[in-house]
């Protein structure tokens, strides 16, 4: 928590790729939309984005009644929003009540929904509030974390007119946007920039009682092209460049002592990329080719002997230069509290796959091609999203792997919006390559992507008749878990989901790719984090060196 | 002078670069999706006949690229083995153009060493092979696409203009949209019409009816202007008055005069629409991959580490500037000789000439 302490003032130069969309907290969706109001907004109990632990913020302290359903949290005294108004407990009660209001449809209000029943809030006094789940739930406190406590002085009266949703988009004049992070808005212009000033109020001091943050300013340019971003960070015109490819961070490498900036390879980070077939219940939809080739796609000696014929190492060379991490089953080792060390890892295994498909009764016509027992050559198609370069070549490489052992899949580049569209509405697709990303280490977030009827259990979305053994054991073993309070007793669990995973292949993982970043020098206390936002995480701290 | 010789120059050249073109399973010492994983981006590979010890050698020879850092795609040569370059070496039995059976090419080295004159692109594929595979759709594409353009140009702008009245109205009205409508950006939208999913002749053939289809109207609007000039010449009347049919006319009396526009009129279309097809690939809309075109092998370009640091993914195109510069001297040629070409075309004909 303690960085070295700076001083006042100067401007940092940043970027991002898309516009931010609103600076409403309640129903900021896009990455740029969560990153500025993660600078200009605070939470009750906070995630160290570096250590991935818990930190008291604008709680400053909580306890766990022993049957973990019931929480209490001493609020910080003297606390003000950027406007100067005081923060008090009518301000908790009032964002949670915003945040759980089905009408505002939150994105965050799903983690607030435990086993169908709303988290209640209740004030104990001014500086107290008590929050009761329906049920004991494990590592609850991380569910505060990125909850931004909302001015209940500016906000309420828009709530009660209905139009709480439409509040705080880019065009509100600062002066109405109040929060407790900390920077606040200065000025915004279109597909330009957008200017944050710091927060005379704030409420964080550095080991010596100055009032944090050092910096003055950021300012937050639009720059959406990948290519023009990694130029103008190498021309110095912003001060810090996040989510560089790992073709990019080799670019910048060669300038790197010369111009004054430093490349940082944290390793991996929480996303990773994965191959996965349309295991949908097609039955009643006019798809048929892909409803014969699912008699493929649910054998599972098919996916291990595609798992198999994968060449990730290749991945991890060509695609990501070597700054990525071959992957066999969901969780990176970038996520070291929850990654089972004890999965094997696989090899690439032309000559493995080739027998297991033999054993599951395929084989090859004299040209290489392979057969299925039916006597039907074995072909698929393969989306990714056109604008994503590494899943282009992933494709690509997949594609001359799967080769090697004769089977025909076609690379399909699509716009990512369409894409998403047949994954999740119209089923219309074999098979696809996606990333995932997580907003947290824990595995509370992977919920919907693992359990059965999940909203992100891409694979197979449609209601389900009869559950495979392994999977009814994923669905209780990830239940289970939510609700125990141990962590060695979770990690054993997840363990052991992690495992069905690995053996039962309903996902392909490919490559976990390292998080990239760079800085100029001068930047103070720049420590580079795995969760997002990984470079401004803890931006009351950052500083500029002057320069001697 | 140079005008004059011209097409015995550049056409000839023209047929020669397309016959290389097809038979570049030939030319081409590996075939173009054969990845080389442990080579991405590696620098074309340098021919020596000295060797490291100063010794000469009869037959030239390589050295294998050996990777010099981790991850990053940096080269040196490995001195320890040479690898003489070998001509009509065997290799296992390929296709060319789906047709016939092969198995000789040009020239190779033994493994594992690679042969790469233009070097290897992001998967270690041959950019050489590539580009000699990519031209078939890339060259072709223009050729044929044309016949499709002055096919309909012709038979929709000679309708127009021998009959005239409503006809000539309404075909010009929809000639003047297509003309009207910026052909790239029409391309687009038809583009994205077809399915996504094919194979690459499929592609190409979608490439070859999209990007004729849309061309028609400009040969057409000339050519009607030229029936139109033309029906109201005395001798056409005077066959009308014998009693010769539309169908007559149209082929003995029209048809004939409009060669020379349409020469030109080819010379002008086959590069644009070379360069056509090398812009729907290159924005992802062309042939896909492992296929090469020349537009999807560019398409790499667009990546800032790539342009700065591997100059030899540019060359399809460099390739591109001999293309056009063929095409173009050909189309100056045509103009400055229309009229004596339509003029040779008639000193073989017998009966009526026109004036």
């Amino acid at each position: 928590m303690l960085g070295e302490s700076g001083h006042y003032g100067g401007r940092l130069v940043i970027s991002e790729r898309t516009e931010p969309k609103t600076l409403n907290p309640l129903t900021a969706l896009d990455g740029t939309s969560r990153d500025i109001i993660g600078l200009i907004s605070a939470d009750l109990i906070h995630i160290n984005r570096s250590s991935l632990g818990t930190e008291a913020a604008l709680a400053k302290s909580w306890e766990m009644s022993p049957d973990g359903r019931r929480y209490t949290l001493r609020l910080r005294r003297g606390v003000r929003f950027s406007d100067g108004h005081p923060f008090d407990a009518d301000d908790v009660v009032f964002t949670f009540e915003a945040y759980l209001d089905e009408r505002l449809h939150s994105p965050q209000r799903e983690l607030l929904i435990i086993s169908g029943k709303p988290l209640r809030v209740q004030k104990l006094d001014a500086y107290t509030v008590r929050f009761e789940l329906p049920q004991p739930y494990a590592a609850a406190e991380r569910l505060f974390d990125s909850i931004a406590i909302l001015p209940c002085r500016l906000l309420k009266p828009l709530y009660k007119e209905g139009k709480l949703a439409d509040a705080w988009g880019l065009n509100t004049p600062p002066e109405q946007i109040a929060g407790l992070g900390p920077f606040r808005v200065k000025e915004y212009v279109s597909g330009q920039r957008i200017v944050l000033e710091s927060n005379p109020y704030y409420w964080k001091i550095d080991q010596h009682g100055n009032r944090l943050p050092y910096l003055r300013e950021i300012v937050c340019l639009l720059i959406s092209n990948p290519d023009a971003e990694t130029m103008r960070f190498e021309a110095g015109e912003t001060d810090v460049i996040s989510r560089l490819s790992a073709a990019g961070y080799s670019t910048l490498e060669k300038y790197e002592n010369a111009r004054g900036f430093r490349l940082y390879d944290i390793g991996p980070g929480l996303e990773y990329d994965f191959l996965f077939f349309n295991v949908n219940d097609l039955v009643s939809r006019p798809l048929g080719s892909i409803t014969y080739k699912q008699t493929w796609f649910r054998q599972l000696a098919f996916r291990r002997a595609i798992s198999m014929a994968i060449d990730r190492e290749a991945i991890v060379r060509l695609v990501y230069q070597g700054r990525a991490r071959a992957m066999w089953s969901h969780v990176t080792p970038g996520n070291k509290l929850w990654v089972n060390q004890e999965i094997p890892t696989g090899l690439h295994d032309a000559t493995g796959a080739r027998g297991i498909l033999r054993n599951a009764g395929f084989f090859w016509r004299s040209d290489g091609r392979l057969i299925d027992p039916a006597r039907k050559p074995v072909e698929f198609s393969i989306l990714h999203n056109a604008g994503n370069v590494q899943q282009m070549q992933m494709a690509t490489m997949i594609q001359a792997d799967l080769k090697e052992i004769g089977i025909e899949a076609h690379a399909v580049p699509l716009e990512f919006r369409s894409m998403l569209d047949r994954i999740f509405k119209t089923y219309e697709y074999e098979a696809a390559i996606m990333a995932l990303a997580d907003g947290d280490a824990d595995p509370n977030v992977e919920m919907n992507v693992w359990v059965s009827d999940g909203g992100t259990h891409v694979w197979d979305l449609t209601p389900k008749r009869k559950l495979e053994p392994w999977q009814e054991e994923v669905d209780r073993l990830m239940n289970e878990q939510l609700v125990t309070l141990d962590y060695p007793s979770r990690k054993r669990l997840y363990d052991r989901v992690q495992r069905l995973i690995w053996e039962n292949l309903p996902v392909i993982c490919l490559v976990g790719p390292d998080i990239l970043v760079g800085a100029k020098k001068r930047i103070g206390n720049f420590h580079p984090a795995i969760l997002r936002n990984h470079t401004l995480w803890n931006s009351e701290q950052l500083f500029l060196r002057q320069i001697q | 002078m140079f005008l004059r010789a011209t097409p015995r120059i550049v056409l000839p050249a023209l047929v020669g670069l397309h016959l290389v073109v097809l038979l570049a399973g030939f030319f081409a010492p590996y075939d173009f999706a054969s990845q080389n994983r442990m080579l991405p981006f590696a620098p074309p590979t340098r021919i020596h006949i000295i060797d490291s010890q100063g010794k000469l050698h009869a037959r030239p020879f390589i050295y294998q690229w050996k990777a010099t850092a981790e991850g990053v795609p940096q080269y040196k040569e490995d001195h320890s083995a040479v690898f003489p370059i070998r001509f009509f070496v065997s290799v296992p039995r390929y296709e060319i153009v789906g047709i016939v059976g092969f198995r000789w090419r040009l020239f190779g080295v033994e493994t594992p060493a690679r042969i790469f004159l233009l070097g290897s692109d992001a998967y270690g594929r041959d950019q050489l092979s590539r580009l000699l595979y990519g031209g078939q759709i890339s060259l072709f594409a223009g050729p044929l696409a044309t016949v499709i353009s002055l096919s309909l140009g012709i038979l929709l702008g000679a309708t127009a203009g021998y009959y005239g009245s409503w006809i000539d109205e309404v075909l010009m009205r929809f000639a003047e949209v297509f003309l009207a409508l910026p052909w790239l950006y029409l391309l687009f939208a038809v583009r994205a019409f077809l399915p996504m999913h094919a194979g690459p002749n499929q592609i190409f053939i979608l490439l070859i009816v999209v990007i004729g289809v849309i061309g028609w109207a400009r040969p057409a609007r000339l050519i009607r202007g030229i029936a139109l000039s033309a029906r109201e010449r005395e001798y056409v009347l005077a066959a009308k008055s014998f009693g010769a049919s539309d169908a007559y006319i149209l082929r003995r009396h029209i048809l004939p005069q409009v060669s020379g526009v349409a020469l030109t009129q080819a010379a002008l279309l086959i590069p644009r629409y070379v360069l056509a097809e090398v812009t729907l690939s290159f924005l992802g809309l062309g042939v896909a991959e492992p296929a090469p075109s020349w537009g999807n092998m560019l398409a790499a370009l667009q990546h800032y580490e790539i342009i700065g640091s591997y100059w030899w993914m540019s060359l399809p195109a460099l390739a591109l500037i001999p293309v056009f510069l063929a095409y173009y001297s050909l189309l100056a040629y045509y103009t400055v000789q229309d009229s004596s070409i339509s003029e040779a075309i008639w000193k073989h004909r017998e009966g009526f000439r026109p004036i």
